[in-house]
Parts: C-alpha cells; structure tokens; sequence
C-alpha cells in the first residue's frame, strides 16, 4: 500500500470484502437478537386487530404528528432533509448505480451529477445544523453520549469525502476516492454495533407499536 | 416488597425483556422528541424528564445482557453497570415523574411504545427495592385490607344505605346469575358516590340486572403502578373469583383509568388465562345503552364544556367514541381541546403519581399544561370520566385558582335521564 493506487485496490477489494461481511453478519445477529426474544400471546379479548394498524403505524410514523412539528421543528426538518439527501447522493448517484449494478445486477436511473452535487451541499450543511443543535439543545445534549458522536461521523465522513472527491478537492484523485470508499467501510462496520441499527429496527419498532395499539383500538 | 435486592430486581428486569423492547431500543438515536411530548419536560424544561431518559437503567440491562457487541464491552469494563445507586437515582424519574400516560409512545418517530416499557421497567425498581413510600402503602392496604385508601366494606355498605335513603332505589350486592357485576373505585366510594347513585338510575331505567360483589367491589389496582406482577394479579384475581362466583356475564370498569388497564388489558395476562366474562368501561355501556335506546336523556346543559380524556381509558383503553357520543347527547356546547382523543395532555396524577406524597409539588407544577390548554377554551365546566384525573384536576385547578367544576359523565347522564314514574 505504498501509492495512492495501491490504497485504492485495497479499499476496492479487500477492504469492501471486510467491511461487507461485518456489516452483513453483523445486521444478521442484531437482527436475530431481537427477533429471539419474541413476546407472549396476550391473552385479553382483542378490541382491534394487530396486522393492520401495524403497518400503517409503519407508514404513517414517517410523517411528524402536528404537535411535534411545532415543538421540534427544526428536529423534523433536518431529520427529513439529511436522510433524504443522504439516500438520494447513495442510491441516486450514477457512479454509486454502476457499482451496484456490477454488484448485485441490478440497475436504474440515476439524477444528473449537478443536482447530487447540490443535494450533497445541502446534506452536508444540515448534519453539521443537527450536529450543532445537538451539541446545544438541551435534551439532545444532555441525552447524548460518544456513540451519538461516532454516529453522527460515520455518517458525515462518506457525505464529506465524496463530495471532496467530486470536486476533486485533494489530490491524487485515488488518494480522495480510497478515503471516500474507506470512510463508507467504516460505516458498514460501525452499523451493526451501534444505533445506525435503528435503520432495520424501526420497522419492528413501528410495527410493535402500532399492533399494540390497534390490539387495544387506537390508531398510534 | 420485602426482601428486595438489587439481583431480584436485575431478574425483573430480564424477565421483562422481550423483542418489542429489544427493537425500541435499537432504534432509538436520541432524537429527543419525546421530551417535547411529556408534561414533565414541558412545564419543567429539565431534560432529566425526557421519557427515554427514565428507562436508562433498563436500557443498560438490554444492552449489557441481550446485545453481542454490549456483552464485549461489558467483559472489557467499557459499560456502566445497574446498580442500587442508579435506581436510587432514577426512582423519582419513572414513578414520580411518569404517570404513563403514553404520549411520548405517540409521537416517536421511530416508533418506540416508551410507557410500555416504563411499565415493565417499574417491575425491576419495586423488585429492587426502589419504590416510592406513597405507592408502596397504597400497595400493601390494597393487598391486606383490599383498598389502597383503606377503604372496607362496611364504609361501602354505609355508602349504599346513603345512596338508597336518596334514591329510592336499591343496590343489588351478592346478587348471582345477573348480567354485570360493578366495580367502584375507592375515590369514588369516598369521594364521588354520586357515580354509584347514578348507575342505579341509569340501570334501573334501562332494565340491567346488575351487583355489587361485597368481596370485590374494588377496581383499583396499585400493583399496575407500582409494577408489581405479584401484587397487580392477587388484586385481578378477587375480582375475576368474584365474578365468576357469582356468575355474571359482565364486568363493569368504573370511572377510573388505570383500573380499566388493569381488569381488561392486564388482567388475563396477570392470571394466565382468558375471563369466562367481558369486560365493558362504563362509558362503553352507557354508550350502547344509548345506541340501542334502552336510556334516553331531555334537556342539554348549555354551559360551555370540554372533555378530558382519561389517558388509560381513551390513548391507551380505546374508548375514544363513547365519551363524544353521550358527551353530545347531553351537552349544546361542548367543545374539544386542541390536543384531544388519543393526543390528550394527561391530568399530572395517573400511574400512581397522584399516591406519591413527595411528587406533589411536581404534580401541580406540570398540571400547568392542563390549564394551557383549558385557557385556549374558556369552558365553564370540564368533563371527565375517570375520579382519579377528577380529584387531581379539582386540586390543580383550585392551585391555579380557576373555578371550573369537575364533572363525571356518568352523573351527567344520569342527571338528564328520562325516568319512568312508578
């Protein structure tokens, strides 16, 4: 690994390997951790069924109840425009549509390179915001501990370092594009031991919520 | 409640754990949303209140115990353990500063349930030993005199003579083979025997065969608060031995949140098996009385009114309609909160808080948001159906000295029915 080239083949092959199987073993038992547990049959007379409310809890929790909104505007905003930003720049980039497709097989149709670049700017100003505000609100504050912080980077590097290497912002071009790559492999290998988990785990989380209520008759 | 320790407590918790609380925890990113949902953080602003917050002990339980990456970090000593200084320390956080009302389960964008596992997590801390002295004693004379204020037969019996002397009418105790069996709560025993009095019109009239059980007339269930197992299914089980002694097809939940919880959401769970009967919320019934015409109302109270939603009878019971059914059967100008139905702001005094002694300063504090909300109105009276959101919104709202008067529903009702003249 003595040139940028060779920190590149390493990154692309060996080190992708790594961190793919860490991430994917890693989501597995986080996965089956939780499943394991499972709950017991609750045995008082139902009012609701579970199925339904369940899945629509999984939907609609997508969208802020209107007292948060008012409450935490600035939490749902930039919660909405980071994620959003952050898919649109990994699965809407044609770079990132060409490693898939060589990957896995399978391809679409991808944004024009000067909308992701803006998206990207934009992504990248709001994850600093929600980091600021987490630093200074005083519940994200006081709630927040070093994996808070180690999310928030993990998250912010690969955003950072691809839109360094977009614009060619260091130099060699390999150098830059071998530390985005190592930056997307640190956070593949951070998931699946952290609350990036929360990725997988909502849709449980959601569930549960939503099937206990709606047991009960609420719509939650 | 004797012989707790902090390894009885460690096995609550454990006991406790289950995949839906394993996947909210997983979720959770610290978002702090939560916090602006929960009365004690809005009308405090102290973080320490954030609901997720107060589940930190049992969070480390999760963590350490049932995630593989928390196992290392424990055997490398990277972990803060649970210990008797950390329950200590967020005993006043889940009891005094949770009245599980369930708000902040409704707003996690996640979707976290966090009262329900506040729920389970009060099973570790009682085991532990880390409980509050008013929630304790309300405990120990439920289990040994069978009411948590105290309250015995014979001051039931001699409520009833009361309510007979006034009404004319008689209330059936011990009687076998009838429809439904009434629990009373021992507030409104003491406090509000109107309610009594005025299911004794309403049944008369609509023609329900009904009992009062003198061994287990009480519906309140401190063990729920406390988060006792033990204790919430000695207490379930007089009523379901009751009532399947004495053969009733039905049980009535009275005006009382957590007692509803208690007797139809906890209650087969606690005991192990489904009831041999139903069990109904007495606004569900009233409901249905009105929906098949069996009772019929004159006349509408024309002040300007609002109903209070009862946490645990409407965001965490389901009986959401009822209440606005017969609220507008018998009401010209009843109005509805901003925040209502399932979004309801609680009173400040369920899941036991309001059997807290030191939580009461805290209680009227947070009760501010209640009239926040109440201020936004302008109601003369508020509405409510449960006695213990009853006496604490009376209290609350003499400390913020707004005269609006607290009213049952039932009564109301009641006090608008059309009785046949015999």
């Amino acid at each position: 690994m003595s040139t940028p080239t060779d920190f590149l083949l390493w990154v692309r092959g060996p080190g992708f390997d790594i961190a793919l199987v860490i991430f994917v073993i890693g989501v597995i038992i986080r996965l089956l951790e939780v499943l394991v547990l499972g709950r017991k049959a609750d045995l008082a007379e139902a009012r609701g069924t579970e199925m339904g409310p369940g899945i629509r809890t999984l939907f609609t929790r997508t969208l802020p109840e209107s007292g948060s909104m008012k409450r935490s505007p600035f939490t749902v905003a930039g919660g909405y425009i980071w994620h959003i930003g952050f898919l649109v720049c990994l699965f809407l980039f044609v770079p990132h549509i060409e490693l898939f497709n060589s990957t896995i097989g399978i391809k679409w149709p991808g944004l024009p390179s000067n909308l992701i670049d803006a998206v990207s700017a934009v992504t990248l100003v709001t994850l600093l915001a929600m980091l600021f505000s987490r630093l200074n609100h005083p519940v994200k504050r006081f709630l927040s501990g070093p994996e808070d912080y180690l999310t928030w980077l993990v998250t912010f590097l690969p955003m950072l370092t691809g839109y360094l290497a977009f614009h060619r912002m260091i130099n060699p071009y390999p150098l830059v594009l071998g530390l985005h790559i190592l930056s997307v492999e640190v956070l593949l290998v951070v998931f699946p031991f952290t609350k990036l988990m929360h990725a997988f785990t909502f849709v449980f989380a959601r569930w549960y919520n939503g099937a206990m209520a709606g047991r009960r008759g609420v719509q939650s | 409640m004797s012989g707790a320790t902090l390894e009885r407590g460690m096995n609550a918790f454990r006991e406790q754990m289950n995949a839906p609380v394993a996947s909210f925890f997983s979720s959770c990113v610290n978002c702090g949303m939560c916090a602006e949902a929960c009365l004690f953080y809005t009308e405090t602003g102290d973080p320490k209140y954030t609901p997720i917050n107060k589940l930190e002990p049992f969070r480390r339980v999760w963590e350490q115990e049932y995630t593989l990456f928390g196992k290392i970090k424990s055997m490398l000593g990277l972990t803060q353990p649970v210990t008797d200084e950390l329950l200590a320390e967020w005993e006043e956080l889940i009891y005094d500063g949770c009245t599980l009302c369930g708000r902040c389960s409704m707003v996690c964008p996640v979707g976290n349930d966090i009262s329900y596992m506040i729920r389970r997590a009060r099973e570790g801390f009682v085991a532990a030993g880390y409980a509050p002295d008013g929630i304790k004693n309300a405990s120990r004379r439920a289990v040994t005199i069978g009411s948590p204020m105290g309250v015995k037969y014979p001051a039931l019996q001699a409520q009833i003579k009361h309510v007979e002397a006034d009404t004319g009418l008689q209330i059936p105790v011990d009687v076998e083979g009838v429809d439904y069996m009434a629990l009373l709560s021992s507030m409104e025993i003491m406090n509000f025997p109107e309610y009594m009095e005025a299911l004794a019109r309403i049944f008369k009239q609509a023609g329900v065969s009904w009992t009062i059980s003198s061994e287990a007339f009480e519906a309140t269930n401190s063990g729920i608060q406390i988060g006792s197992s033990d204790i919430a299914r000695e207490l379930v089980s007089r009523v379901v031995n009751a009532a399947e002694k004495l053969k009733v097809k039905y049980v009535i939940s009275p005006e009382c949140g957590h007692a509803y919880t208690a007797i139809r959401w906890e209650g087969p769970n606690l005991i192990g098996r489904p009831y041999n009967f139903k069990v109904v919320h007495i606004l569900e019934l009233l409901d249905e009385l009105r929906a098949t015409g069996r009772i019929k109302t004159e006349g509408k109270e024309e002040d300007r009114m609002t109903f209070h939603d009862p946490c645990q009878i409407v965001r965490k019971g389901g009986v959401l309609e009822s209440p606005r059914n017969l609220l507008n059967m018998v009401a010209s100008n009843f109005v509805e909160m901003q925040d209502h139905r399932e979004m309801n702001w609680c009173c400040g005094g369920g899941g036991g808080v309001s059997a807290i002694e030191r939580a009461e300063e805290l209680r009227l504090k947070v009760f501010k948001r209640k009239t926040s909300q109440l201020d936004d109105l302008n109601v003369e009276t508020l509405v409510t159906a449960c006695a213990n959101c009853r006496l604490v919104m009376e209290e609350g709202l003499e400390e913020y000295k707004l005269e609006i008067p607290v009213v049952g529903l039932t009564e109301m009702i009641a006090e608008h029915l059309v009785e046949d003249k015999e």
